[in-house]
């Protein structure tokens, strides 16, 4: 089964990327895939990672322990699977500083209460000292962000950070990632299903269905002018809490496909509504559809919504 | 009696609700550690109405006792005190037969399409067996009458011998909509029915329950803790938290005025996929956590997080009353924030 299929894309510095996909899209395999994390037996079979100059694919082991958390850094979905429940959560955040040789245990002893302040854990002198099961799910999420941000690190990659929680902690994780993104200079990388999410908080989207890249560009740019129809289906799909007029929503039929056995020509194509003849035998390239923005689509939005116009 | 101060009974030619949920109050007791008992305030002194026809949405955020008010209304749970009324007739003191027959009008869906279905029963059987429960067909007449609601639910009729691990999440969750109409209820709770699915079926689940309601003249109790979801579905909203409704609207006045401040907050945390909007938009962020419902707040539970408390807040608890036409808040500063 191929999980990733030729995925291609580029984060700058201090940049905001959101990935958005459903289930099985690709999108989490990919994110393990630059930290080399890929699960048994799963392994990266071709392509290369490129961190400023070195290829994560063929760092030793050393470099690439180094590598995680020190340069790069992980967040997950639940925290609870990356927090150890019997040690305190401050010593946990010493250990992430430990693990690395950017600080001394001294230096790590002291920057604990700072970084916790930093995620805006309120009353941090006193809750370095509890358990992960004292904390609220947002508070976890913050000790989370808290570790991976104590080496300092120039990516962090955020994996559905805010899919288990309620959306007023989710505004609020989603806020400290804008801020902390300012004030350190990291730059993230969002994996999200949620594409008010990433409206929220990110500058350029990749947009992947059945591990392709199907879309990517800038964020304004995609959410305006969508060019391939699986985007803009997504974007028509989800109920706007600030609709004014009640109309249906757009629903894609079917299911996405199973990947031990992809479907020839665009892998879309069977739930595609604008499919032509053309998408059942052959896959369309990432092509240039606009300023940064490419897809991967024989039709393109623009087109289709040309032709209904001229229709009526 | 207390159906005198439903303020749909003090209005003329307002035709009685189908559902009336008068004070109704839900206590789990919890055994806490070496000392004994405490009690959980899931549901704490609850009164809505549901027109017949209409969706009312439920929103909240977890733990604030949406689905155990979804449970007690059809009985799934008794209520600790507190009465429920289907087309005035007291559910909370119906026993035995007829409590089940009263049932039959009322279905339930759930949140895990998973969960919900028995995997060692075949859909057909799942979908018949409301069937079988109330008498109401056996063999070749019921197998018709699942097969007709199969396809009403855009399912394949032919597929009436798979079992349930042979469909995709959003399929199962058809299943567990068939089965809720099979026996053709006029009163459906269902309980965050989407949020399990993926973005893509979702929308597919929305649009089939919205044809539903209108085929089949159904009136929805629609629990979900995504606001544009509910706002979507919804005629009017109800908005809960730690155990009480702090306002009740229709769901555009809702939206665009939200009057309790708890509303304001969660109107303003849901993001919206427009990035050029979202760069003006800030959401009022709550200090604190959740209290526990095991020992909540005094006066006005929102009281401890609310950015405009003041002191009678922690004091005196705000009634859900008529602040508008048609809108009720329990605030003593309503539509401040």
């Amino acid at each position: 089964m191929t999980a990733v299929d030729g995925v291609s894309f580029e984060v700058d510095r201090g940049e905001t990327v959101g990935i958005v996909g459903e289930s099985g899209s690709g999108k989490t395999m990919t994110a393990l895939s630059i930290l080399r994390l890929v699960p048994e037996p799963g392994r990266i079979t071709a392509g290369r990672i490129l961190f400023g100059e070195k290829d994560v694919v063929h760092m030793t082991d050393e470099e690439i322990r180094e590598f995680r958390g020190a340069d790069v850094a992980m967040i997950f979905q639940d925290p609870m699977t990356s927090l150890n429940p019997v040690l305190k959560v401050g010593f946990q955040v010493e250990e992430a500083m430990a693990a690395h040789n950017r600080f001394t245990r001294g230096q790590a002893h002291d920057r604990v209460i700072p970084m916790l302040q930093r995620v805006r854990i309120p009353d941090a002198p006193a809750r370095v000292r509890d358990y992960p099961h004292q904390f609220s799910g947002g508070m976890r999420q913050r000790a989370m962000i808290a570790m991976g941000l104590s080496n300092e690190p120039s990516l962090l990659i955020a994996d559905e950070p805010t899919t288990a929680l309620d959306v007023t902690v989710q505004a609020s994780i989603i806020e400290l990632l804008r801020d902390l993104n300012r004030e350190m200079g990291a730059a993230v990388i969002l994996i999200t299903h949620n594409m008010s999410v990433i409206a929220s908080l990110c500058q350029r989207v990749i947009v992947m269905y059945a591990g392709r890249i199907v879309e990517e560009g800038p964020t304004r740019a995609i959410f305006k002018n969508p060019e391939h129809p699986y985007t803009w289906s997504l974007l028509r799909s989800i109920p706007r809490v600030d609709e004014r007029t009640h109309e249906k929503l757009v629903s894609i039929s079917g299911l996405p496909p199973d990947l031990s056995n992809p479907p020839p020509g665009c892998r879309f194509h069977p739930r595609c509504r604008y499919r032509v003849d053309r998408c059942f035998t052959d896959e369309p390239d990432l092509i240039d559809v606009g300023a940064s923005q490419r897809a991967r689509c024989w039709v393109l939005m623009r087109n289709v919504l040309a032709e209904s116009k001229t229709d009526r | 009696m207390t159906s005198a101060v439903t303020p749909a009974h003090t209005e003329a030619n307002v035709p009685p609700p189908l559902v009336r949920v008068e004070e109704v109050v839900k206590h789990f007791p919890i055994s806490a550690g070496i000392f004994g008992h405490a009690i959980v305030h899931a549901v704490d002194g609850v009164s809505l109405t549901i027109k017949a026809g209409e969706t009312l949405g439920l929103v909240g955020e977890s733990g604030c006792g949406k689905s155990t008010l979804g449970r007690v209304i059809v009985r799934l749970q008794p209520a600790t005190s507190g009465h429920v009324y289907f087309r005035d007739i007291d559910l909370t003191r119906l026993h035995g037969e007829k409590l089940r027959r009263t049932r039959q009008q009322m279905q339930m869906i759930f949140q895990d399409p998973y969960a919900s279905l028995n995997p060692r029963m075949a859909v057909g059987d799942i979908i018949a067996e409301p069937l079988r429960n109330f008498g109401i067909a056996r063999g070749r007449r019921a197998e018709a009458q699942v097969q007709e609601v199969m396809r009403v639910c855009g399912l394949n009729p032919n597929f009436i011998n798979r079992y349930p691990h042979e469909f995709s999440g959003g399929q199962r969750q058809r299943i567990g909509i068939a089965r809720a109409l099979v026996l053709n209820p006029t009163f459906i709770v269902a309980d965050e029915p989407v949020s399990a699915l993926d973005v893509s079926i979702q929308a597919q689940i929305v649009n089939l329950m919205e044809d539903l309601q209108d085929q089949f003249n159904l009136t929805f109790l629609f629990i979900a803790h995504d606001l544009s979801v509910v706002h979507h579905m919804s005629d009017r909203i109800a908005v809960m938290y730690l155990g009480k409704i702090v306002e009740v609207g229709p769901s555009d006045d809702v939206r665009d005025g939200p009057l309790h401040p708890y509303t304001k907050v969660l109107q303003s945390s849901v993001p919206i996929p427009d990035p050029d909007l979202e760069a003006g938009r800030r959401p009022i962020l709550l200090t604190g956590e959740i209290p526990s419902p095991v020992n909540p707040p005094s006066g006005c539970r929102f009281h401890t997080r609310c950015p405009i408390a003041q002191p009678i807040c922690s004091e005196k608890e705000p009634p859900l009353e008529r602040k508008l036409d048609g809108r009720l808040a329990a605030c003593h500063f309503p539509g401040k924030l």
